[in-house]
């Protein structure tokens, strides 16, 4: 099972450039709002055309600009949970999970193992707008899995829904997945889920594809400013190379000795809010003195921002700790020098 | 009495209405699979009638059907002809409650998600069947009503049936052009007849809309969740 895709489509001041292939694996796309997600599963889906490039799935053309190949969605054999599921509203559970069967002697059979699959056996005669945000997505994938797609694409799939409902739901959708046995591709904003449910990502910055590759490698290395801060890395810095082993980060006005060697590609450095230390003594190494600029706190973790004395106005350094009650910032000791650890410096281009 | 142009009336309503009601929903979808600046000047020329005089609606009709006319000429060659006979009421009525079938329909078919459109494409239903079992259902309420608006309308018209069908006792004299002559004849008698009508009718057609627009439909209703 593998999904090919390169192409391009240009709008209005922005233009749509990707190219990856799946080879096997559930690929998770990671993007911002507007940078061309949900675009690019229409492409694949067949409901809009690229200018140019090719789509194969499994030896499949789906699209080929140069030989004038654009298959209608209808014969792609292509899944597509749409982010607001896209239930028919006047037809009941049963009738839209039976929509796509073309077996039509089995229709009932699959019908009722599907809802029995995704826990919607009692439900099987309401409509959808008597189903909760849970259930309608389990309507959905239930109606496209009926459909035996060749590989299925899931739009935020969690964007509708209430956030304490969430992680619930996460490992609902999480298990079903599990049954399902091809692959999938997801796009999200969250890099949270993204995380869970993907081997390997995909980051698209502009409409453009940034990197790539193994989802764990890229979350602990994002190798660019792009990719670390959609990755969720706060403190980034410009840097230039001082030594194999050090440079200098010019927002913060300190020079870092790394552990990975420093290249000459090397244009930023960064540090994750976790990763950054309170300096109890100053004897430790890249030692940073610091101004206390406000305190963000949520209900299980607090981000202190501080700024670097010496460094320019505008760039924060963020600092994440699990809360806990009382502390010594909290009750308005506020440290003065905070470190970051050498082992935890990211460079980037 | 006669009561000949309330059966002329009906008659040509209901076949106006029958024609209007395909050819909006036909041409609402057409235009809105234009995706030009095109479809802004079809659509200002479909909805034309809506805001024209009906009597103005009337010439351009008698220029077209005239006997001189580009369809009239053609018409008369085959031996048929259309101006002041019951055609032309039908032909008057048609233009006159066209748009607003025109529109009611574009705007329900409007309102209808796209998503499902997409969602029916890839889940490999055909145009015809996401058309007839999606797209339909869900604007039935809008194209019903419009429907309706149609009929009062069509039963109603005047202004272009006169020009172009002129008044011709028991062929195309509607209920409205006898009212006209019933007045100016002085028989006040005759024309509250007709006026009694044509208001029990739209009364009729504005309970029949107003029943299509609140009834809401069983799968709109929210039960109960789980």
């Amino acid at each position: 099972m593998s999904l090919f895709v390169d192409i391009k489509k240009k709008f209005k001041g922005f233009t749509l450039d990707v190219e990856f292939n799946s080879e096997g694996q559930n690929l998770g796309i990671l993007g911002a709002s507007g940078c061309g997600k949900t675009m690019t599963l229409k492409c694949i889906a067949g409901i809009e055309k690229p200018d140019e490039g090719r789509i194969v799935l499994n030896d499949k053309v789906l699209f080929d600009s140069d030989k004038k190949i654009n298959l209608p969605p209808q014969k792609r054999n292509v899944g597509y949970l749409f982010q607001n599921y896209a239930l028919f509203p006047n037809m009941t559970v049963n009738q839209n999970i039976g929509i796509g069967v073309c077996r039509r002697k089995d229709k009932k059979l699959i019908v009722d193992k599907m809802r029995e699959l995704l826990h919607l056996n009692s439900l099987g005669n309401r409509y959808p707008m008597q189903l909760s945000g849970g259930q309608q997505q389990r309507v959905a994938l239930a109606r496209i899995l009926a459909y035996e797609p060749k590989v299925l694409m899931l739009d935020e799939p969690f964007s509708a829904m209430d956030s304490y409902l969430k992680d619930q739901l996460k490992e609902e959708l999480f298990e079903i997945l599990k049954m399902y046995q091809g692959e999938f591709l997801m796009v999200s904003h969250d890099r949270e889920e993204i995380y869970r449910f993907c081997n390997k990502i995909a980051i698209l910055d502009k409409g453009k594809m940034i990197i790539t590759g193994d989802t764990k490698a890229i979350f602990n290395h994002p190798s660019c400013i792009e990719a670390a801060r959609i990755t969720g890395c706060k403190n980034i810095s410009r840097a230039s190379k001082i030594s194999d082993f050090q440079i200098e980060a010019i927002d913060w006005s300190i020079i870092l000795s790394t552990s990975t060697m420093v290249d000459e590609n090397v244009k930023y450095v960064g540090i994750r809010a976790h990763d950054v230390r309170i300096a109890t003594n100053q004897m430790v190494e890249n030692l940073i003195e610091v101004d206390y600029v406000g305190l963000s706190e949520g209900p299980f973790e607090d981000s202190v921002i501080f700024k670097s004395t010496k460094g320019t106005n505008e760039c924060n350094i963020w600092y994440k700790r699990v809360k806990t009650n009382g502390d010594n910032i909290t009750q308005g000791v506020i440290p003065k020098h905070i470190f970051f650890p050498r082992e935890k410096i990211i460079l980037l281009r | 009495m006669d009561w000949s142009p309330l059966f002329i009336s009906l008659k040509t309503a209901v076949v106006a209405t029958i024609i209007t009601f395909f050819l909006g929903i036909f041409t609402a979808q057409k235009v809105l699979r234009v995706k030009t600046k095109l479809a802004w000047i079809i659509d200002g020329l479909f909805t034309l009638p809506l805001v024209l005089p009906p009597t103005v609606a009337g010439f351009f009709l008698l220029i077209l059907f005239g006997k001189k006319g580009v369809i009239g000429g053609t018409l008369e060659s085959m031996g048929i002809e259309i101006v002041f006979t019951w055609y032309a009421t039908v032909i008057a009525a048609v233009v006159i409650s066209f748009p607003l079938m025109y529109r009611s329909a574009k705007a329900a078919f409007e309102q209808v998600d796209q998503n499902l459109v997409y969602a029916g494409r890839t889940l490999g239903m055909s145009e015809i069947k996401i058309f007839w079992k999606v797209i339909m259902p869900l604007s039935l309420p809008g194209i019903a009503s419009g429907g309706i608006l149609s009929f009062s309308r069509a039963i109603g018209e005047f202004g272009a049936t006169i020009m172009i069908a002129g008044n011709i006792p028991k062929i195309t004299q509607t209920m409205p052009v006898a009212i006209y002559m019933a007045v100016q004849g002085n028989n006040i008698e005759k024309a509250k007849v007709w006026v009694g009508i044509i208001v029990a009718i739209a009364l009729i057609a504005i309970l029949l809309m107003n029943f299509f627009a609140a009834r809401r439909r069983k799968y709109m209703h929210k039960g109960e969740n789980q």
